[in-house]
Parts: structure tokens; C-alpha cells; sequence
């Protein structure tokens, strides 16, 4: 049964309408990840799962019960909120055992729920400490007890690593991780960080303007993007969007990609993939979508069956990032991103053979931004 | 602040030499009336009529203040100030703990629990600081009539509590502003309610902007005259309408040590809470505008 169910929620401020029909299910365990802009109302719906905002029409189910009309403390949820909210005046131990005063459990279960937590997170030693003596990565951890001190049904997380500096963001993120595997809680996660996306959930939201773009896993989302915004919005550095034509080649497709000088420059799309929306954009203007690690080097092996296309272009801008290196480079008359391996020996002004693996390449409609292919 | 950086030229030293001494003199100016007060009021009345104003006691005594206390007559009556001064702390210290309570319960309803327009219903409050205290006096009058409380302490305590709302309303208000509502979310998912909320994680907070409340309740409760002599009748009068009358009694010799140590029992309880609590004051009032 599903832990979470959203039904055709929707919210309006007045006449702005923050969430438009929103639905989605996750089971019990999975890993729901929000993700998407700032403003593109993923807290706002957030906020309508915890009970704090009403929703203006729609339901919400949690364990199969609906709670759209139920208070935050009816529930059985818990969440850890973007500013950690610890309560000042309390010490570590009153923060995280105050949820379960609240609900009356006995002081014996109370004493042994905060020695749960505490030796989960690894916080013992700061039980008696008070919020404003602690670290930032210390009042993440505390946030996170007193979520889990209660085990509620479903868990949520509003932004919680964005406070923090990012070396312990990536510590924290593999700390979540492991928590979720080792206790199989159901977790809703908002976040802006793609990155934090792809590592953490089992299943990704992307959101824009109330809408849920794509709803799928992360490999889904990332490899088979619906529209330039998903695409453009998971990965980094981001994929790159080239303007083309689509042409007949003896039955099959090929991309003309304009150039400024003689050149010609036209990649012939794998047969494999074509798509039948394709014969009716014939000559017609379309975007090419590359992720920079769909070029390679010629010698290098290529991952898709298809054989990739090789082109030779001049390299603009050398930039190591240690583990790889990425290449900014004029693709007819504009500039693409390519990501090569750290043994590339390529100087800025030097000549470049190159390979497009086009056998991973996506297709967008040029005017809606959706996908063809 | 004692590490600035700062040349030690003559020049220098000569320009900070005057500052100090211009401040000296002016906190010398502002202090004066107060040493005059104080030093009248341990004068025998002899000394006053011949001697001048600044000079020094010869002979101090007590006795002025002892008949200042006890013995005056305010009016018709000659028991002095004393009992007035009872008066004013019985009438004193309910108003300021009901008018702080309900500042403190209006400013977090009004910023954590905001409602289709607590803004407007703010606003209205804070007119209620500006409302000339005149304006008020006749309507006053009548509904304490209608509440069978005319002249009588609780009277004057209502009175208080309804002008004091609208000040401590906008302090806890502006306090509260400043403490981030993810905390009251975060109480609400633990399961607590308005009033736990409140008291469990909010009040605990508080501090600050509660001895802010206090001493500027205190202060303008224990010095408010017009309500007092408005309000009242002979047996429940602050003592600064029990000052102004002592003063304005005129019957033989005018005896200005016994004036001035009646005005200074009037002064004493603000004086003593500014001097103990001054500095939380300020402190309070700037929380929030530094960030600690």
C-alpha cells in the first residue's frame, strides 16, 4: 500500500496559484526527492504533506488514511526543517524527547528513545548541551533525533543540508543514505541540489511552476528527461543544447547544425532511435541535447552500440577539474561543454577529434521544449 | 573596546582632556535638581529660609521624611504619604503583570498565528498608542460606572491594563517577528498546541523583551497622575496624587524639605528599577537589531 499519496492537490495564494494539480504515490520506504527552482512550490508542497499550510482543494492519504483535514500533530509525521528550529531554551535531550511528551509517552520509553537516537547519530556526549552550543553539522544531527525519536510513517526533510559548508554536506548526504537503508523509512526531501537528487532518492520529482515536470527514478529522470527543463536542470555541468534542422538521409534522419564558415556540419541520427513524431518536423528547426560525457576522445571506447560520430573542432577553454577534464568547445555557432578523461593532453587554440555518442542523444521540439526522441 | 587604535599627541590628549570635561559638566547639569532634592530634604526648614539652595546641610535630619511618610497632611487628612505609596504599588504591580501577560499572548498570536487580518487588528492596537489620554477620561469614567468599579483599585487597575496593552502588544510583537516560525511548525508536528507552544518554547525566550515590558509598564503606571486623580477616591489614590495634594495643601509655613522628600518616596521604586534593571532595558530593546 502506499505510505503517501497525493491527490490532485492543489493551492492558491489569493489568485496566484502556487501548486496545480499535483499527484503523486510513493510506497513505504522509498525515497521521494522534491526537486526543482526556487519558487517552483516544492516547499509549498511540502508544507501541505506536513499539515502546516491548508490545501485548496485535493487529498492528502498517509497509510492509506485521509488526512487532508488533520492536523500537523495528527498525523504521524515528522520533519526536520531547513534552519534545524531546535527549541533554545531546551537542552539536546529535552529537544529531541519533547515529540514524545507531547504524546504522553512514558518517561522510561522517553529516557530510552533519546538513547536510541543519540547513538544512532552519535550525539551522546552533547545531550545536556543547549542548542546555541553546538555546531551546525551537531544541530543537523540533533534535528535529525528528534525527527527519529518518534518513528513516524513518514519522514520529511525541507532543504536540511543547505545550511551546512560542503565538505560536511557530502558527509551528511552519505549519513542520510545510510540511515534511510538501515532503517527503511519512507522520506520526502526537498532540495535545489540536483546533485543531493540524484545520490539520495529513489524516485525524483521535478518540479516547475506547481507542476510536476517528471516523476521517475534518478536514472530516468537524468537519461530520459521529458522536456529541456528536466534536461537542462539534472546534471552538471548541464546538457548542452544545440540548434539544428532535421533532414532526410536516404530514408533515414540527420541533423544539420548551422556553421558560420564553409564547413558542413550533420549529424546522422541512429536508426535505432527514431521516433515517429520525427517525419512531421522534417526541415523543420529542432535542439539537440548532449550531456558532456556523450563526447569522448577518438580512441576512447564508446559505451552505446551505436557508433559515435566524429567531428573536429577547435578546443576555447581547458578546464581540469582533477578527475576529468572539461572542454568548452564551438559546436557550429555555439559552444558546448565536453567532459573528457584527465589524460586528454589538449591545449586552448589546439585542433580536437572528437567523438558524439549519438546513440544517447535527445531530441527536444525547438518551440515546446518537449521531447521527440 | 579599550584596544582602538589612537596617537598620543599633546594635541590629542588636550582635545580628549575637553571632551571629558564637557560631558562631566553636562552629566553635572543633569544631575543637579536630584542633589538639590535629595539635600533640601535633609534640611531643617530653618536652614532653607536663611541659607541658599546649593549649600550644603549643617544639621541633617530625618525628620522631613518621617513626616512625609507618616504625618503630612494631603488635603484634609494628615497621615501623610505612606499609605498612598502602598497604594500605588497595590494598583502598580497587578496592571503590569495582566498588561505584560496579554502583550505577551497578543504578540505571538499576532506573528505565529496570524489570521485573515492580524495585520489590521495590529495596526488598530498600535493607534491605541498614540490616543491622547484626555479623550479618553469621560468614556472611561462611564464604563467603569457600568461595571460597578468607579474609584476603586480594580478600577484604576483596568484602566491601566486597557492603555498598557497597546505598548506591550507592539514590544512582544516586534520580538516575536524576529524568532522564525519553523520553530512554532516544528512544536506543532511535536504535538503541542497554542498555549504549550507558548509556554514550553516561546515564553522561555522571552527574557528580554519582558523586563522591557515590565520596567516601561512599571514606570509609566507608578508615574501616571491624570487616571489617578481621575479615577479615584480619597482611600485608593497613588501616591502621586497623594504628592501633588501634600504639595498644594497650604496651611501656615510652606515646608519645601517635607515637599521634597515626599516627591523623592514618589520618585524612589522607578529610580531603584532603572538603576537595577536599566541595562536589561536597553539590551532588550536593541535584541534582535545586532545579531548575536
Amino acid at each position: 500500500m502506499a505510505a503517501l499519496e497525493i491527490h490532485n492537490v492543489r493551492k492558491e495564494f489569493g489568485n496566484e496559484r502556487v501548486l496545480k494539480d499535483v499527484s503523486i504515490s510513493i510506497d513505504s520506504g522509498e525515497f521521494l526527492i522534491l526537486v526543482g527552482p526556487s519558487g517552483c512550490g516544492k516547499s509549498t508542497l511540502m508544507n501541505a504533506i506536513a499539515g502546516l499550510e491548508p490545501v485548496t482543494s485535493g487529498n492528502i492519504y498517509i497509510d492509506g488514511e485521509d488526512v487532508t483535514w488533520r492536523t500537523p500533530a495528527d498525523r504521524d509525521i515528522a520533519m526536520v526543517f531547513q534552519s534545524y528550529a531546535l527549541y533554545p531554551s531546551m537542552t539536546v535531550r529535552q529537544n529531541i524527547s519533547f515529540g514524545l511528551e507531547m504524546r504522553k509517552v512514558p518517561k522510561p520509553e522517553r529516557e530510552a528513545a533519546v538513547e536510541r537516537v543519540a547513538d544512532l547519530l552519535q550525539i551522546t556526549h552533547l545531550l545536556e548541551r543547549k542548542p546555541a552550543q553546538l555546531s551546525g553539522g551537531q544541530r543537523q544531527r540533533v534535528a535529525m533525533g528528534r525527527a527519529l525519536a518518534r518513528e513516524p510513517k513518514v519522514y520529511l526533510f525541507d532543504e536540511p543540508l543547505s545550511n551546512l559548508d560542503a565538505k560536511l554536506r557530502v558527509d551528511m548526504r552519505t549519513e542520510i543514505k545510510k540511515l534511510h537503508q538501515r532503517l527503511g523509512t519512507t522520506i520526502v526531501y526537498v532540495t535545489h541540489d540536483q546533485v543531493e537528487a540524484m545520490t539520495l532518492a529513489d524516485c525524483i520529482a521535478v518540479m516547475r511552476d506547481g507542476h510536476i515536470l517528471q516523476l521517475g527514478t534518478p536514472d530516468e529522470v537524468y537519461n530520459n528527461p521529458v522536456d529541456m527543463f528536466v534536461a537542462g536542470f539534472m546534471g552538471s555541468p548541464s546538457m548542452n543544447f544545440i540548434r539544428a534542422t532535421l533532414e532526410d538521409n536516404n530514408g533515414g534522419y540527420q541533423l544539420r547544425i548551422a556553421t558560420p564558415g564553409e564547413e558542413e556540419l550533420v549529424l546522422p541520427w541512429p536508426e535505432a532511435r527514431i521516433a515517429p513524431d520525427m517525419a512531421e518536423r522534417l526541415n523543420q528547426p529542432v535542439i539537440l541535447g548532449l550531456r558532456p560525457e556523450h563526447f569522448s576522445e577518438e580512441d576512447e571506447r564508446l559505451t552505446s552500440q551505436a557508433e559515435g560520430t566524429l567531428l573536429s573542432t577547435n578546443v576555447a577553454v581547458v578546464e581540469p577539474t582533477g578527475a576529468d577534464i572539461l572542454l568548452r568547445l564551438p559546436l557550429g555557432e555555439q559552444e558546448v561543454t565536453a567532459r573528457v578523461g584527465p589524460k586528454c593532453a589538449v591545449a586552448a587554440g589546439e585542433r580536437l577529434a572528437l567523438r558524439v555518442d549519438m546513440g544517447r542523444a535527445i531530441l527536444f521540439d525547438a518551440k515546446t521544449e518537449q521531447r521527440i526522441a | 573596546m579599550a584596544n582602538v587604535i589612537r596617537r598620543q599627541t599633546p594635541a590629542a590628549r588636550l582635545g580628549r582632556g575637553l571632551l571629558y570635561g564637557v560631558l562631566i559638566l553636562a552629566a553635572l547639569f543633569y544631575i543637579l535638581p536630584l542633589v538639590v532634592m535629595l539635600m533640601t530634604s535633609v534640611k531643617p526648614l530653618s536652614e532653607i529660609s536663611a541659607g541658599s539652595l546649593l549649600s550644603f546641610p549643617q544639621n541633617p535630619t530625618l525628620a522631613p521624611w518621617t513626616k512625609a511618610w507618616g504625618e503630612a497632611c494631603t488635603g484634609m487628612r494628615c497621615e501623610g504619604v505612606g499609605g498612598y505609596f502602598w497604594n500605588s504599588f497595590a494598583i502598580v504591580i497587578p496592571a503590569v503583570l495582566i498588561s505584560t501577560t496579554i502583550g505577551a499572548l497578543n504578540g505571538y498570536a499576532l506573528t505565529k498565528w496570524r489570521f485573515k487580518g492580524s495585520e489590521l487588528v495590529f495596526a488598530l492596537m498600535l493607534f491605541g498608542c498614540f490616543i491622547p489620554f484626555q479623550v479618553m477620561l469621560l468614556p472611561m469614567a462611564q464604563t467603569l460606572g457600568w461595571l460597578g468599579i468607579s474609584s476603586s483599585r480594580a478600577g484604576l487597575i483596568l484602566v491601566h491594563v486597557v492603555f498598557g496593552i497597546a505598548f506591550t502588544t507592539l514590544f512582544f510583537r516586534n520580538f516575536y517577528v524576529g524568532i522564525p516560525n519553523e520553530l512554532v511548525s516544528a512544536a506543532k508536528l511535536d504535538g503541542a498546541g497554542f498555549f504549550r507552544i507558548f509556554w514550553r518554547i516561546i515564553l522561555p525566550i522571552s527574557a528580554p523583551i519582558i523586563v522591557v515590558s515590565v520596567i516601561w509598564q512599571f514606570t509609566q503606571i507608578w508615574n501616571d497622575f491624570l487616571f489617578g486623580v481621575a479615577f479615584s477616591a480619597h482611600n485608593t489614590q497613588p501616591v502621586t496624587v497623594a504628592l501633588n495634594n501634600l504639595v498644594n495643601t497650604s496651611t501656615g509655613v510652606r515646608e519645601y524639605n517635607v515637599d521634597m522628600a515626599a516627591a523623592m518616596i514618589a520618585a524612589l521604586p522607578t529610580l531603584v528599577v532603572y538603576v537595577l534593571a536599566g541595562k536589561y532595558f536597553v539590551r532588550g530593546l536593541t535584541a534582535g537589531s545586532v545579531k548575536g
